[in-house]
């Protein structure tokens, strides 16, 4: 029944919004609350001072417009004043207002803090609740500075009255929530604990929220919380349901108030005292073994009170992982609820399983119910409920299981949501290669991954499978006839074709005996491929026909032919034009010995961590649980991928191996430098490894003093684009105050850095400037060295650089001390040298 | 708890509680998203979804839905019935709660649920008390309001 209610009715509030439900259109609707808005508007400029019920009205009008979706941008001074009113109606609406429609205006913050500092003092215990809700409502950093000190003082004060410390509690956890640095726990801690023990339910319901959060910051300060809370605990779960009245819900005593102190023994490790202990294990059994008795009530709300606590003290059993007998019962317990009528409680059996999975003790009992779950995720008709199944799957695999579940996983996967697909994808990438004794199903496994979800399937699962076949000889045949045929399919995914490109290029040899999968066949196999590609994709198929002309010297001239030809030559991409011409030559002019070196089989990647984990951990979340965590206790050695967890951001890796060095670059220089993590040769930028945690630091552009000294050549050139005054003025040095002029062959020399990015910029009788650079992708850094030609020192030598004004924003200038040096003509060494700009730019 | 959102079959947020910092923008933004990612269930699935980072528990009561945003280690069971305890709650103050009453009485609906959870906690969890509280504030809003009305009648204001 709407409208007027208890106590004041705001007549002209109901109205209102009987108006606004009336409107049959959305403009309509607005041009109420236009009109509603100039209204109060006019009424809080005007010259009569508005009583406090209408001030209550209007504001409240307000917040109702506010929270109907429109903007308010008046009417906070309003709520302000209602603070101040005694009237406890208006100082509801008034901090109502202002804890929905925060603002930040500093002279408003202080009126209200005011306000809120005379409510705290007021001994009015409802006025204090009420501050201390907007409080906790609000909870922003000033507030905090101006109460964080005072909210402990009440909530353990003996004469504040429990329904404001229960809101004190609570308020201060949310002042240390949001603002931890301003709440001090230090001489109030022991007594907050003391809290626990208090007579009042409430109290104990409030407090325990703040200890929570405070243990889990300050472990050690708040220890002597956990026996209390067991004690607590133990009683309440033997109590029968008429102890407790009020705080019986549906027949269970205490539920929020049990999977509150559940979750705060959950902070920490299993109590040490054998007595606290030994209660506590007593309560979780007894709670176990409720839940096996028959409901006292047919009300759901009974059954979920029971089960809720049923959980907690199952997660509680999970954390500790040391009470073997407890982990049992529980996964027992679970599994019952997995095949249970409701389906919110078997998707929380789901849940809590995977975390049961990764317990030593429970691995096998979870395995047990297997059957289960592959039903489950089969048949359920709720796709959370299914992806919690899959999850399950994906922890309880081990060697015995793990080619079941990666076949169930995998036809999962053709019918998922979108928006797993991905993390779905990662996951049976990495069962399929930790479980993997015979890798020929691996190759399958990732294989029937591309084709059936080849969109969501991450490079770092490609590159993976392609790391493992080079690894391996025994698959590296299988792995060329599984690629074969599967190219073969009409409508194939690009990630097929790389990969498939790939294997052919390096081990096309092994099935080129068979005459289905001859040279020329795999060829135009995988050129009949090439149009549908992306650039990426072309690059490779491009490095694997020059690997073909090599392995397959009678199919030389069909590859030139489709090299020399002008969608190739042309390419507007500058990769693969370069590619196309640089093969064409390499096939022409190289003799066989120098084609076979240069496209030699590549060597073993050395073993390294899988990143695909990372990713995964990457997608997930910090909390997920790993099965490899597990595993490695049991690992073997001799395993592709490690066991550990790692993070590297694969991202920064892979932007900063890849650098870009022209094909020809790489090829030659691959045979004389294999650091971990240099780009191989044939795919590219391509194949770039990703994986290595230890691969090189991103490109340091530090200067090698030594080399660049001995790298400057004979001075012979100058240059007189760069400004470069106030050189040469010395005491005794011949008086020359302009530099002597530039040589002759200025400009050219300028050219010569079109190409070059070391040697002299400028020389005369006095002085020779000397440049190095260096460049990586879109950076640079130039080095400006000063040589003295005098056989005396400079004095007051300064150096400006000057650069257009559009440069301007693109060069960072870093101008180091310069310090005197000598000749090079009098001593055999430069003594020191002088560095005294170094512009380092972008472009 | 992060939120608490009632929301109507068309999609109408009747309720707002947020118990963290957000911008009015993000708000906005949170509200249209995941109210219509609730919508689009189907009765019987369950009363549990992933959303984003969060876990949401949500009913249905009605034509209103009581959705709630916790965080990944909290109860979601609990959650639920801390759910139907506000309903109760509600139902026992208009006595037979129905969605117009939210609708008019709003600021009393979040009176109540900030007598029953403060950030995002339980604070009260025995309905006599929350209802006594509640009903303590009416009292002295009554009080308040008799003198202006005894004035009035006289003709003196």
């Amino acid at each position: 029944m709407p409208a007027v209610s208890k106590g004041d009715g705001m007549r002209g509030l109901a109205v209102f919004i009987s108006d606004i439900r009336n409107c049959k259109s959305k403009e309509a609707e607005i041009k109420r609350i236009n009109k509603e808005l100039a209204n109060i508007r006019s009424k809080f400029k005007g010259d009569k001072a508005l009583d406090g019920y209408s001030k209550k009205k209007y504001v409240c009008k307000l917040l109702f417009i506010f929270l109907l979706g429109h903007d308010i941008d008046f009417g906070h001074m309003e709520a302000v004043n209602l603070l101040s009113s005694n009237k406890y109606t208006e100082k509801q609406i008034g901090y109502l207002f202002i804890s929905v429609l925060v603002n930040s205006n500093s002279e408003l913050i202080r009126l209200i803090n005011n306000a809120i500092k005379n409510d705290l003092s007021s001994r009015n215990p409802t006025f204090m609740c009420l501050a201390l809700h907007c409080i906790a409502n609000v909870g922003s950093r000033e507030m905090a500075e101006a109460f964080a000190s005072e909210i402990p003082r009440i909530l353990v004060a003996g004469d504040t009255m429990d329904s404001v410390k229960q809101s004190a509690a609570l308020c201060l956890l949310r002042l240390y929530k949001t603002s931890p640095d301003l709440v001090l726990m230090g001489e109030w801690t022991s007594r907050v604990v003391h809290l626990l023990n208090d007579q009042h339910m409430g109290v104990v319901t409030a407090a325990i929220s703040l200890i929570t959060c405070l243990s889990q910051k300050n472990p050690d300060e708040f220890k002597t919380c956990v026996s209390l809370a067991v004690s607590r605990l133990s009683r309440i779960v033997s109590s029968a349901s008429t102890d407790l009245q009020d705080y019986t819900y549906y027949f269970v005593p205490a539920p929020w108030l049990s999977c509150k102190l559940l979750r705060l023994l959950q902070c920490y490790p299993p109590p040490e005292d054998g007595a606290v202990k030994g209660r506590l294990v007593e309560c979780l059994e007894t709670i176990l073994n409720k839940a096996q008795e028959p409901p006292k009530s047919k009300k759901v709300q009974h059954s979920n009170a029971k089960n809720a606590i049923l959980f907690e003290a199952i997660s509680l059993i999970i954390h500790y992982d040391s009470e073997p007998n407890l982990l049992v019962r529980a996964c027992n317990q679970l599994g019952q609820f997995l095949q249970h009528r409701e389906t919110n409680l078997r998707y929380l059996a789901l849940e809590s399983m995977c975390t049961l999975a990764s317990s030593e003790f429970s691995h096998e009992a979870v395995k047990t119910h297997i059957e289960t779950v592959i039903n489950a995720l089969k048949t359920e008709r709720d796709v959370s409920v299914r992806q919690r199944a899959a999850d399950l799957l994906y922890a309880m695999c081990d060697r015995s299981n793990a080619k079941q579940i990666v076949a169930e996983m995998l036809s999962y996967l053709e019918t998922a949501d979108y928006s797993i697909r991905e993390e779905m994808v990662l996951k049976v990438a990495i069962l399929a290669e930790k479980y993997a004794v015979d890798y020929s199903w691996y190759v399958d496994t990732i294989l029937n991954l591309i084709r059936i979800a080849g969109d969501y399937v991450s490079e770092e699962v490609w590159y993976r499978v392609i790391q493992i076949v080079i690894n391996r000889d025994d698959v590296q045949g299988y792995a060329a006839k599984t690629v074969f045929e599967a190219l073969q399919a009409p409508a194939c995914h690009e990630n097929m074709v790389k990969v498939g490109g790939y294997i052919l290029g390096e081990f096309g040899n092994l099935i080129a005996g068979d005459p289905r999968s001859s040279p020329l066949v795999q060829f135009n196999l995988l050129h009949s491929k090439f149009h549908l590609c992306s650039v990426p994709t072309r690059a490779l198929l491009l490095s694997a026909y020059i690997k073909f002309i090599n392995l397959f010297p009678e199919t030389k001239a069909t590859i030139q032919e489709v090299l020399r030809c002008d969608s190739q030559i042309r390419n507007s991409d500058v990769e693969l034009q370069q590619r196309a011409v640089e093969y064409l030559k390499l096939s022409s002019i190289a003799s066989t010995d120098v084609l076979a070196t240069v496209l030699e089989e590549m060597p073993p990647f050395p073993e390294r961590e899988s990143s695909i984990l990372a990713k995964l951990k990457k997608k997930k979340g910090p909390g997920t649980v790993s099965v490899t965590d597990l595993e490695d206790s049991k690992r073997e050695g001799g395993e592709l991928n490690g066991g550990g967890e790692r993070g590297p951001d694969t991202a920064a890796m892979a932007s900063s191996n890849a650098s870009t060095p022209s094909p020809s670059a790489d090829l030659l220089g691959i045979r004389s430098a294999a650091p971990v993590g240099a780009a191989p040769a044939s795919a590219g930028s391509l194949l770039v490894d990703v994986f290595s945690e230890a691969g090189p630091a991103a490109p340091s552009a530090a200067v090698n003093e030594d080399g660049f000294l001995r790298d400057l050549e004979q001075p012979t050139e100058t240059c007189d684009s760069l400004l470069v005054e106030g050189s040469g003025d010395s005491d005794s040095a011949p008086p020359s105050e302009d530099p002597a002029p530039p040589l002759p062959e200025a400009d050219e020399l300028l050219n010569k850095f079109v190409c070059k990015n070391n040697g002299v910029l400028f020389e005369n009788q006095l002085l020779q400037i000397g440049i190095k650079s260096e460049y990586r992708q879109n950076l640079g850094r130039m080095y400006l060295f000063y040589g003295n030609k005098t056989s005396v020192q400079f004095a007051s030598f300064t150096t400006t650089v000057s650069y257009p004004g559009e440069l301007q924003s693109h060069i960072l200038f870093v101008q180091s001390c310069s310090c005197m040096f000598r000749n090079q003509y009098t001593s055999d060494n430069w003594d020191t040298a002088c560095y005294s700009t170094s512009p380092i730019f972008a472009h | 708890m992060q939120f608490m959102l009632l929301f109507s079959r068309q999609g109408k947020l009747r309720l707002q509680k947020w118990y963290v910092p957000l911008s009015d923008k993000e708000r906005k933004k949170i509200s249209r998203d995941l109210v219509q990612t609730i919508l689009a269930r189907k009765p019987k699935m369950c009363s549990f979804l992933e959303w984003r980072d969060l876990k949401i528990v949500y009913k249905r009561y009605a034509s209103l839905y009581f959705c709630c945003a916790v965080e990944d280690q909290d109860n979601e069971l609990i959650t639920l019935e801390i759910i139907h305890r506000y309903v109760e709650l509600l139902d026992k103050y208009f006595g037979s709660v129905c969605e117009l009453d939210i609708i008019f009485n709003f600021e009393k609906a979040y009176f109540i649920l900030d007598e029953f959870l403060l950030g995002g906690e339980a604070q009260e969890t025995s309905k006599k008390n929350v209802l006594k509280a509640i009903e303590q504030a009416d009292l002295l809003q009554e009080e308040a309001e008799v003198p202006r009305s005894v004035l009035e009648e006289i003709g003196l204001t």
